[in-house]
């Protein structure tokens, strides 16, 4: 069976129409068949809307995300209370180590991503990766501060990301690979991010799955949680009404 | 072509990037079309060293890999079937 490609992380330009429009042909063109892009938690749903027309009328399937980046536990709480409904996908950074094993261990959090390059800072240890494995988060991994960077601080991240890649696996953490493009120029095809996984030693099958069964497994499962006929994991509402035999 | 090369040693050292054993082998600078050669061991380290690449001189790009083939008539039948190359 053809894999699904996907891009969880695509920065769509949404007050430029044509650009964003460039953007998600330019997906298309590199082979995505779902995308998802970065919208700011009170984006209106007349927006939402109209991205997901042009989505299709391009030919690609697109899924809401929302990045958190809250500085305490309890505005992460209320982040989630607030928003977990309205986003297929709900990405949080790590500024904190409180943060990070919060975001680890609740169920409402999709994707983990540490952003800092400081190795005190970096909280993908085996603590939160155990938690996160829990809990079904799977650890991000962004390709374009990858490409942007160089020298010794592209060597630093790679060191990073090595390490925390060996404790996802160890963990059975899942690992989705985005490109957190803002250009059509930091956009790469899904065979490229995985080949780009390679160079924090992730076998290329496993590259392929971070780019495709990873994140499309936590669409496919917050979409049927969206519902309005999902109860709990494996039931769903068949029939409401006075008379239900 | 020194562009890779230069990205191909940057990530993998000069002893690493010998080992791939790059070679270009056609260039149409007008279509921005280009057939490399190298191992069948150094192609993931030629295709990370290629999408690496973000800049050449002033100019922001990216270069995608079209498609792969173990002879080069292959190649050219399978561009040949997806584009008009």
């Amino acid at each position: 069976m053809k894999r699904k490609f996907v891009d969880l992380n695509l920065q769509l330009p949404i007050h430029d129409l044509d650009k964003t429009r460039k953007m998600l042909e330019k997906a298309h063109e590199l082979g995505y068949d779902l995308v998802a892009a970065n919208l700011s938690p009170d984006t209106d749903d007349g927006t939402i809307t109209y991205i997901k027309k042009l989505c299709a009328s391009v030919g690609i399937d697109f899924a809401t995300r929302v990045e958190l980046i809250p500085k305490t536990r309890h505005e992460l709480l209320g982040h989630l209370r607030r928003l977990r409904r309205k986003f297929e996908v709900v990405s949080v950074t790590c500024v904190s180590k409180v943060v990070a094993r919060q975001a680890a261990k609740d169920r409402r959090v999709d994707l983990l991503f540490f952003p800092r390059l400081d190795s005190r800072k970096r909280f993908f240890d085996s603590q939160e990766a155990e938690l996160a494995s829990n809990a079904l988060a799977s650890l991000e991994i962004r390709i374009k501060p990858l490409l942007l960077s160089n020298g010794v601080q592209r060597t630093r991240l790679l060191s990073y990301l090595r390490k925390e890649a060996v404790v996802a696996l160890n963990y059975g953490v899942p690992i989705v690979i985005s490109s957190e493009a803002s250009e059509t120029w930091h956009m790469r095809k899904p065979r490229e991010l995985a080949v780009l996984a390679t160079l924090f030693d992730l076998d290329f099958p496993t590259g392929l799955d971070a780019v495709s069964k990873f994140p499309l497994s936590t669409v496919k499962r917050n979409r049927e949680k969206l519902k309005s006929n999902f109860i709990a994991p494996g039931i769903r509402l068949v029939k409401r009404g006075k008379n239900c035999h | 072509m020194n562009k890779i090369w230069n990205s191909l040693t940057r990530l993998y050292g000069e002893y690493g990037a010998s080992k791939a054993n790059l070679v270009l082998i056609d260039y149409k600078p007008e279509e921005g079309f280009a057939i490399l050669r190298c191992n069948n061991n150094g192609i993931l380290m030629v295709r990370a060293a290629i999408a690496i690449i973000t800049q050449i001189r002033e100019a922001q790009v990216a270069i995608h890999v079209l498609a792969i083939s173990g002879t080069i008539k292959a190649l050219r039948r399978k561009l040949s079937q997806t584009q008009n190359v």
